[in-house]
């Protein structure tokens, strides 16, 4: 069974992004960059179903320019076989990087395709479902379990106020939640080795799909503070100004 | 123009989610139409019908909607959509699930999470867990969206719109769903509760966790919420996080208990009224979104708290 994955360079989680003096969008200059985390859950699930003998081959794919290998860089020094580079410079919104992705399906015929269930810097959490949608690939998002069997794949699926399980047939489109697995450190060893390793560099122009955006950004702010509170001195304080300042739990 | 809200349902009752739709849906100024994909409840098609501003209840019955997938709700959707500009939901994990795959089948992008709705196909929603506010225009034919609902008043009950049936596509033959787990508990849903209580990773363990909480809890009618760093400690259930990555609250009043205040989580309940915060560290960024902060050891404090009340 082959599997491809999707991994998307964002901005390093522990990093608070700010807005560039122009005011006309976030600035990512010289800001540390990783791999989203979401899609390392979707690199972890795939090398365990390899060492479990499900898979044979994973291939991890990355969309953007040449600064996109070093995410690629790092799946493959996770474990993942073989890595391609969708090099562009174009601002991808969610259906474009699916049309995209779709084109490397149709390349690569895997049997199984797993992405991260939302990227943490536009938190948009669609790419997965419109790339089964364009597949006409069944789907299975935000996937916190996955079991493999002959042709067919069973998901257990984080929902609000549970979990729902769905069997899916092959090929599918799952979509990683942060509960599927802990993923591997990276040792030190094997970044090394990855580093010798060919990426294979496709020119997204070729593949004759319209990039433009459809989605103009116009504006971006940062979100109005909550008013500053007040620090009470005991839980009796507490209460007193709850029940006098805001007429609750009298 | 018409606009068609998808609802969610859990098979006996409406989610009260729909009516901060509609309400988002009167931006628009146009007819309002709500799908009910399902097995066939009349009491849900009723409720929706009874919502202040609904012109039409679309009604889609099949033994395959009783557990509605993506794959189905996007079809039945596609199948009505030449009659729609405007195709929206209230953000959950349902809506999340089917309205992406409704865009890419109508070759359009996607606006998740709603903030704001302004003139001239323009948004606002939040990007980097809520850190930015991003102002975007899509240029795309019909408009796909999923609204953050606390963002928008519960639109009042009271009309009695027409019901009509339509006819549904065919079961899709790829998925199948198979079974559930809902969290059994006697509290109040999260997503709709007046009162929550949070806790972080600081109540140390499940059992600490659930009798520190829970008397406090009970005493107020709260739901429990828990932090990611306290679900993935297995001090809680996945189902109750708040925040960017779980489940969104904006109740009357928030109790963020042993909480560091990390964006994650504050994106989740920021909308909330009042919010009180008791952590012993006294730099904890909690604090910086708190109306009533105190600093104090919790297993003294909450007991404290619950005595009192």
């Amino acid at each position: 069974m082959k599997i491809l994955l999707a991994v998307k360079r964002v901005v390093d989680y522990n990093i608070k992004v700010r807005i560039k003096p122009d005011g006309s969008n976030v600035d990512i200059d010289g800001v540390k960059m990783g791999i989203n985390p979401f899609d390392e859950n979707a690199i972890e699930e795939a090398l365990r179903l390899k060492e479990q003998g499900v898979a044979t081959e994973i291939v991890a794919v990355s969309l953007g320019t040449s600064a996109n290998q070093d995410v690629l860089r790092h799946s493959l020094a996770m474990g993942v076989d073989r890595a391609i580079l969708l090099e562009t410079d174009a601002d991808l919104q969610p259906l474009r990087v699916a049309k995209l992705l779709k084109a490397i399906v149709t390349r690569e015929q895997p049997d199984l395709i797993i992405l991260g269930k939302q990227a943490i810097d536009d938190d948009a959490g669609q790419t997965g479902q419109m790339l089964a949608a364009l597949l006409n690939y069944p789907q299975g998002t935000f996937a916190s379990t996955l079991e493999v069997n002959v042709n067919e794949v069973k998901v257990t699926r984080e929902v609000d106020g549970g979990t729902e399980t769905i069997a899916l047939a092959l090929p599918a489109v799952i979509t990683a939640d942060l509960r599927l697995n802990d993923p591997r450190f990276v040792k030190l060893p094997n970044l090394m080795m990855a580093r010798k390793k060919p990426i294979e560099t496709i020119n997204a122009s070729e593949l004759g799909i319209d990039l433009a955006p459809s989605l103009k950004l116009l504006q971006v702010n940062e979100p109005a503070a909550r008013k500053v509170g007040i620090k009470v001195g005991s839980v009796k304080e507490l209460l007193e100004k709850l029940r006098t300042h805001e007429g609750i739990l009298v | 123009m018409t606009i068609l809200i998808l609802a969610e349902h859990d098979g006996n009752q409406l989610s009260p989610s729909v009516q901060q739709a509609v309400t988002a849906a009167q931006f628009w100024n146009s007819s309002v139409h709500v799908l009910i994909a399902g097995n066939g409840s009349d009491a849900i098609n009723q409720q929706a019908a009874s919502i202040q501003g609904v012109e039409r209840v679309i009604s889609s019955t099949a033994k395959h909607l009783e557990h509605p997938l993506a794959e189905d709700v996007a079809n039945l959707i596609v199948s009505i959509s030449d009659d729609y500009e405007v195709i929206l939901a209230a953000h959950s994990s349902f809506s999340r699930n089917a309205l992406p795959r409704v865009a890419a089948l109508l070759d359009v992008e996607m606006i998740s999470d709603v903030l704001n709705i302004n003139g001239n196909n323009t948004y606002v929603r939040a990007i980097y867990a809520g850190n930015i506010l991003t102002t975007i225009q899509s240029t795309d034919t019909v408009q796909v969206l999923t609204i953050h609902g606390s963002k928008f008043t519960a639109a009042s009950l009271g009309n009695n719109a027409k019901i009509i049936s339509i006819e549904t596509p065919a079961a899709y033959d790829k998925a199948r769903w198979l079974s559930e787990v809902r969290s059994q508990s006697d509290r109040p849903a999260l997503n709709s509760a007046k009162v929550v209580i949070s806790g972080g990773r600081s109540l140390g363990s499940a059992e600490r966790f659930e009798q520190v909480l829970s008397p406090l809890a009970s005493k107020l009618g709260a739901a429990l919420g828990a932090t990611r760093a306290a679900v993935d400690a297995g001090f809680a259930s996945n189902d109750i996080q708040v925040g960017q990555t779980g489940v969104v609250v904006a109740p009357e009043l928030y109790i963020a208990i042993g909480v560091s205040g990390a964006v994650q989580h504050t994106y989740g309940m920021k909308d909330s009224r009042i919010v009180v915060a008791i952590n012993q560290d006294p730099d904890a960024p909690i604090f910086q979104v708190a109306d009533y902060g105190l600093v104090a050891d919790l297993f003294e404090a909450v007991p404290a708290l619950t005595a009192a009340i």
